[in-house]
């Protein structure tokens, strides 16, 4: 019998290291179970997760596992064969999973991270070794090029052709560098895999080793992921010691090593020119491209950068085959895509999904549909870079194309949805505060450009817009978008401007009619005790911070607005409905 | 080289044991490109960047010390101030966002009565505002001291940072 815990950073958010501690002291002795750490296997909305898969074979997935219902699994299933029911993961939640395409999570949840074994047992270093088995090593290019694999960092630039670039870029020593600074508020897909299955990733670098002609990778990693470091360095010792990384690779002329560098958190880092001179020990400040990393990369040589996800796609691409992977997406946009769901979702978590399929298959059919049945308003997608894509533009088939034109981005794979509740303009404020604070302040444009944006939208949050407002960021937001150098600059207006385009109303409505439809924005918020409602309780004078709520014992109370804070703790604590938002 | 620092910082770092700095440099000095290295690893030891071990980075590798101030100030990881013994990474993440992390601040502020980048008088706890912590579908999150609390409400912030000073009134904790 084998029983797997999910620990990924988040499972053991939600306590998963207590459930292990408690499954591992009741298995102390018991030699024919075995008890496995596994990465996240992307159903965050149900952790603690543990799976038991019984003598047979027969897989049962629990959620929401903390001791207590640990030890009851246990005691029921374990020990007495008896399914403990009541833990298990429904069906309409299993679905989660079953409605999901898994090429780069395949081993997410399911393997030991820890253990370079299980790695083996799915198949792992198969596209290693067919890679290496290739007489002319430029097919693994023309195989990548056949799975049509796009960037996944963002941009969806094709692999291949940054491949071959740096393939022919002159020079004895060139670099793979893997791209693991998740910068992007709202995403995790590159976390939860480098937990998950270090090893797919450090393969599809050596992969590219291979095809490029470097023999020296480095990794580029978060350091709020510390998780993903470790797991990242047992990985790389093991597959040393296995003979996959080092001299003389499978008995090949081919030798490559790897390393870790820990990113100092800075957003800016995710552009690859960024991220060089970071790596370099300097300030990360994008600079002019060309020449590109290709040919002038690290310390000036030839360099390729890709993100976490597309290296992890390269195993199963070389093991399996470019037309495999190339069977599944669009015309332009193959293979699948990896994102994390959250937000105002009832299932939130990682799903990677086939491209083409529709945002509102995402989010209604794998995540459920919306917190509370509320009304879904749209989906935020690409982060700070990205923009919000409104209900009625649902449809779209999520491939990098589609969601361009809608005038967000693909990006890294945050798709954040928001409700009735969330008001855009808020949601704008968030992430111009977001990117003014990240912009490393080398172009005017951006340095200057985003905080002049920023400025009106914390006016118009206020209170305090003006007519003229909406034109001027316009107008700001292209300057930034014609004036800045990088990738940070170039797409820094976006979330503005979508929100300008498909909730105009919501704009108007704070600056003209000085009021956030989504009762969002404090200032514009007045609160009011409906009298014929109120019973006199005195709750909400009693947890009113400024004393602003007076009235006698069962009478309907009173809030002075002049010494009202709007801080809505009168609202939380009504159990009448008697406070009204307006 | 003489520090360079104001007298005031100086001051406070009397007795600070530098000892471990010269350790860091001899491992990593020689390797190009190390700068940040050096300042993390130094950041482990101290929990921040002391402007004397700052001066010695720079009187040993031979960077100048305006480019490790440079760098120092440029990435959100390093603090050139000394942290509480607790410090709350609060995530502002966008998924944090939507869900109210904002109150979760509020609570946290009238709890401790410290502000984004503030230390309480006693010196036990720092709150920072961090971009993401990347456990999204927990939101809203924080981490104290590595260890990562979900699904806050302001009630719960509250009550996880009243459990830790009780433990260290009580001297449960060393």
């Amino acid at each position: 019998m084998e029983i797997r815990v999910g620990m990924g950073s988040c499972g053991m958010a939600a306590g998963a290291k207590r459930t292990w501690d408690a499954l591992s002291h009741l298995c102390q002795g018991k030699t024919d179970i075995t008890l496995l750490q596994v990465g996240c296997n992307g159903m965050c909305f149900a952790e603690p997760l543990v799976e038991v898969i019984d003598a047979q074979g027969s897989a049962y997935l629990y959620g929401r596992v903390d001791e207590t219902a640990a030890k009851e699994i246990f005691e029921q299933h374990i020990a007495g064969g008896i399914v403990a029911e009541q833990y298990l993961v429904s069906e309409a939640e299993l679905s989660f999973l079953t409605k999901q395409t898994r090429i780069a999570l395949r081993n997410c949840g399911v393997i030991d991270p820890e253990n370079i074994e299980h790695y083996i047992a799915r198949g792992g270093y198969e596209g290693l070794k067919k890679a290496l088995s290739f007489a002319d090593k430029s097919e693994i290019i023309e195989t990548v090029k056949t799975a049509g694999l796009r960037g996944r960092g963002g941009a969806g630039f094709p692999t291949w052709f940054k491949w071959q670039a740096a393939k022919n870029s002159k020079g004895e020593v060139k670099y793979i560098v893997c791209n693991a600074d998740e910068g992007d508020p709202g995403a995790f897909m590159d976390r939860s895999l480098l937990e998950g299955d270090p090893h797919t990733v450090i393969e599809g670098m050596i992969i590219a080793g291979v095809a490029i002609g470097a023999k020296e990778g480095i990794f580029y990693v978060r350091a709020e992921y510390p998780v993903a470091i470790k797991r990242l360095e047992i990985a790389i010792k093991q597959a040393e010691e296995a003979g996959f990384l080092g001299e003389h690779i499978l008995g090949t002329e081919f030798s490559f090593s790897l390393r870790i560098k820990a990113g100092a958190g800075a957003f800016v880092c995710g552009e690859e020119t960024a991220l060089l001179a970071s790596l370099e020990g300097e300030r990360g400040m994008p600079r002019l491209k060309p020449p590109f990393p290709a040919e002038r990369g690290y310390w000036q040589k030839p360099s390729n950068i890709n993100n976490v996800e597309t290296y992890a796609n390269v195993p199963w691409i070389l093991a399996n085959g470019g037309a495999a992977y190339a069977a599944m997406g669009t015309e332009k946009s193959k293979g699948t895509k990896v994102f994390a769901l959250a937000g105002k979702i009832k299932r939130g978590g990682l799903v990677e999904v086939p491209m083409g399929i529709t945002l509102r298959q995402v989010v209604f059919d794998i995540g459920g549909g919306i917190q509370g049945d509320k009304a879904i308003k749209g989906v935020q997608m690409g982060g700070p870079s990205g923009g919000c894509i409104p209900e009625s533009l649902l449809d779209t088939p999520i491939d990098y194309d589609s969601i361009m034109q809608t005038g967000a981005i693909m990006g890294s794979g945050g798709m954040i949805v928001m409700d009735e509740t969330t008001c855009m303009v808020n949601m704008a404020q968030f992430f111009m505060d977001f990117t003014q604070k990240e912009s490393c302040g080398k172009c005017t444009h951006c340095r200057i450009g985003t905080t002049r944006m920023l400025e009106i939208l914390n006016r118009i949050v206020a209170g305090e817009g003006k007519d003229g407002d909406i034109e001027l960021l316009v107008d700001l937001a292209n300057a930034i978008k014609d004036g800045a150098l990088c990738g940070l600059g170039n797409s820094a207006p976006n979330p503005v401007l979508s929100t300008i385009r498909y909730f105009r109303d919501e704009y108007e409505a704070h600056i003209q009619g000085k009021t956030c439809p989504a009762k969002q924005c404090k200032d514009l918020l007045t609160y009011e005790i409906k009298q014929d409602k109120c019973t006199g309780c005195t709750l909400c004078a009693l947890k009113c911070p400024v004393k602003a709520i007076i009235g006698e014992k069962k009478q309907p109370h009173i809030i002075h607005q002049d010494i009202c804070t709007k801080c809505g703790n009168c609202f939380t604590v009504c159990r009448f409905g008697a406070v009204e938002v307006k | 080289m003489v520090c360079q620092c104001k007298k005031g910082v100086c001051t406070a770092e009397k007795g600070l044991d530098l000892a471990p700095v010269a350790g860091i440099i001899s491992q990593y000095g020689k390797e190009p490109g190390s700068l940040i290295t050096m300042l993390q690893k130094t950041q482990d030891v101290y929990g921040y960047l002391p402007a004397a071990a700052l001066s010695i980075i720079s009187s040993e590798t031979g960077i100048r010390l305006a480019k490790i101030m440079g760098v120092a100030s440029f990435y959100t990881q390093f603090r050139l101030k000394p942290v509480g013994k607790y410090l709350i990474m609060l995530c502002q993440g966008t998924a944090c966002h939507v869900n109210g992390s904002k109150d979760i601040e509020g609570a946290i502020a009238e709890e401790l009565q410290i502000h984004d980048g503030e230390t309480t008088e006693d010196g036990l706890f720092t709150l920072n505002n961090v971009a993401c912590l990347g456990c999204c579908s927990l939101a809203p999150v924080m981490m104290i001291n590595g260890e990562t609390y979900g699904r806050l409400t302001g009630a719960k912030a509250k009550e996880i940072l009243r459990d830790i000073r009780k433990k260290e009134q009580a001297g449960e904790v060393e």
